[in-house]
């Protein structure tokens, strides 16, 4: 058990600065996700954590100690590798007992530690098989056991569910999240997979480009969003970026396509200007006596069972394209022109340069 | 490309028996000669038939050596060749994976310049260099020792070079996953790296084996002591051993016996042999 602070951290590889300014107080207990398109920098941070990246700025500790100059073994941490990194020439006990072994605890005690480790991820049933006669799902598990059974007192997950099948995922990440409820250990995961990101994650990182767009709860991250960049990576199908003119007021957007919606009413000083509004597909609702409405012409429909996808332009055909969420099934047309309405407050403004969230 | 054309069946047969032929009728007349007695073997024609006089060959080459010529018996001679043998192949591997194992995972200065250092010693094999290395070994009073025999052959840059490709095909989350589980380098090395080597290695057994076996050059020069003669310059020794017309029989039995090693080296090592060069998965 223990906190994780980073203070400033930074990486650079000579000039090339790959990561910069990380600050960050990861809880006792805390689940927390780093998440970020591929290259964002975020397993670098991670390896970081672990050790098998130097530290070139600041200042990572964990519990008390400071942990920049330690070796990965001293740091009292677990990391579950993306391609599992199974010992191979090892049966799956002798995976888990390896670090044990070297540690040199008793062996009366590895085995008791190893068994009860088997029995909570079930794999009891495989420890004398060699990971080659694994499936992926175990392989998965004998990696996540041979975290646990050390028994540290931080987890690090690189994307350990990026090599399995979709089905598989949802279930391993279900399983990931009840674990960490149990033993309560101090977790850091890292994943470029948004919905990961938000089921298990207590607080989210997001970073994009080596700085951190955001930091927060998933429900914050996905009610405000501080920039365009988290706006689009947060949510599934992604948020529609509509370009508008914001009447002078600054109560109304006007839009290609001939739409005008009402806008949050806090937005009076930013009138007359160019905004980027974002909309989440699943806020547009169609409704025709709905109070803020705009029209929606079809091209294509995605019919999911519990949710309709309707593809199609804001406005007229030369308005910006649009995705709207419909909850279940919905017979639509193509080219058939819909009413939708939306709540202003599920209204969302950026700046179309800088992509800051202008409204508070 | 698989055919079903009797023509072609029958005629790829017949050019596989030849060259079965070919390759083993010296053995065979190596085997016959070995079971007749000397007078035989000097009558024409040459007997196509064997003897029955195998094991009494066998007894006399074996624990006596040559009639009259005072060499040692021929097992004498096999210990040291395989005692040689095994110190070239084992020293080679030893030290090529050591080597290997500092240019893949250690980072210090100059460290493509001893790789490409040991890489061209491929073309210094002992015979380039053998005035020098005698002299050296000389100095070092090494001659007509097991260490002179052996420690100039064992340099290797096949096996560095080899051993160097498999460590590189070794994911490098196995070196982290280690780490993080408190291995250090050493303990990695021996925990992992020489387990996961182990296919390649026995390859690499076979290969060296063979290689040390069949040295003729430099047992020559090294030894002059007849009780560290191997069975290689033995066989040559015998030819030249007396003004007597050579003793084909017992001659034919020690090419036999010489055989005999690397045969059985590669028979039972054939399995981990072909999955050493062939394996890639890791």
């Amino acid at each position: 058990m223990a906190e994780i602070h980073l203070r400033q951290v930074g990486k650079s590889y000579g000039e090339v600065e790959v990561l910069q300014g990380i600050d960050w107080k990861i809880g006792d207990g805390e689940f927390v996700v780093i998440v970020g398109p591929s290259g964002c920098g975020k397993s670098t941070l991670l390896r970081m954590i672990a050790g098998l990246e130097s530290i070139t700025q600041g200042e990572i500790s964990i519990g008390d100690r400071v942990v920049n100059d330690l070796e990965p073994a001293e740091r009292d941490i677990a990391m579950v590798f993306q391609n599992y990194a199974l010992y191979p020439h090892m049966s799956v006990y002798n995976n888990m007992a390896y670090g044990l072994k070297i540690r040199g605890i008793p062996k009366d005690e590895i085995e008791r530690r190893v068994k009860q480790t088997a029995e909570i991820l079930e794999i009891g049933d495989y420890l004398t098989r060699a990971p080659r006669q694994l499936s992926g799902g175990q392989r998965q598990r004998v990696a996540m056991g041979r975290a646990i059974v050390r028994e540290p007192s931080v987890f690090l997950f690189d994307e350990p569910l990026s090599n399995l099948d979709a089905k598989l995922r949802v279930q391993m990440r279900l399983e990931i999240k009840k674990l960490q409820q149990r033993l309560g250990i101090t977790s850091v995961y890292v994943t470029h997979d948004q919905v990961e990101a938000m089921t298990l994650g207590h607080r989210l990182m997001v970073l994009n480009g080596g700085h951190v767009e955001q930091l927060g709860t998933p429900i914050e991250l996905y009610e405000r969003p501080l920039t365009k960049f988290v706006a689009g990576f947060i949510g599934s199908p992604s948020m529609n970026f509509l370009e508008a003119k914001m009447s002078e007021d600054g109560s109304k957007a006007h839009f290609t396509g001939g739409n005008s919606l009402e806008l949050p009413a806090h937005l009076s000083g930013h009138g007359d200007r160019r905004v980027s509004v974002g909309m989440r597909p699943e806020h547009l609702l169609l409704d025709e006596n709905g109070s803020n409405t705009a029209s929606a012409t079809v091209h294509v429909v995605e019919h999911l069972g519990a949710d309709t996808l309707v593809h199609g332009t804001f406005g007229n055909d030369d308005g910006p394209e649009l995705v709207v969420r419909l909850d279940g099934i919905k017979t639509i047309g193509q080219d058939e022109v819909l009413t939708l309405s939306i709540d202003p407050n599920n209204i969302h403004l950026f700046d179309p340069d800088s992509g800051k969230r202008l409204n508070t | 490309m698989v055919e079903h054309r009797p023509i072609v069946t029958l005629i790829s047969h017949l050019v596989l028996i030849f060259g079965v032929a070919i390759i083993a009728f010296p053995i065979w007349i190596t085997f016959v000669a070995s079971t007749h007695e000397a007078a035989r073997m000097v009558q024409i024609p040459l007997p196509l038939l064997p003897g029955d006089q195998f094991f009494k060959n066998l007894e006399q080459t074996l624990f006596k050596g040559l009639e009259g010529a005072g060499a040692p018996p021929v097992g004498f001679m096999m210990v040291n060749s395989l005692i040689m043998a095994l110190m070239i192949a084992g020293g080679k591997i030893a030290i090529s994976l050591i080597s290997a194992f500092a240019i893949v995972y250690f980072k210090f200065p100059f460290r493509m310049g001893f790789f490409w250092m040991i890489f061209i010693t491929l073309m210094l094999p002992v015979e380039v260099r053998i005035l020098p290395t005698f002299e050296v070994v000389a100095n070092l009073g090494m001659l007509n020792t097991y260490w002179g025999l052996s420690i100039p052959l064992i340099a290797s840059a096949t096996a560095t070079f080899m051993f160097r490709q498999v460590f590189l095909t070794i994911p490098d989350e196995l070196l982290e996953a280690a780490r993080i589980d408190g291995a250090g380098p050493m303990r990695f090395f021996i925990d992992i790296l020489v387990p996961l080597s182990r296919t390649n290695i026995a390859a690499l057994f076979v290969i060296l084996f063979i290689y040390g076996w069949n040295q003729y050059l430099w047992p020559l020069l090294v030894t002059t002591d007849q009780s560290m003669y191997t069975v290689v310059m033995g066989i040559k020794q015998m030819l030249e051993a007396a003004e007597q017309s050579p003793d084909w029989h017992q001659i034919m039995m020690t090419s036999l016996l010489a055989m005999l090693p690397p045969v059985f080296v590669v028979v039972f090592m054939q399995r981990l042999f072909v999955k050493g060069l062939t394996e890639t998965e890791k």
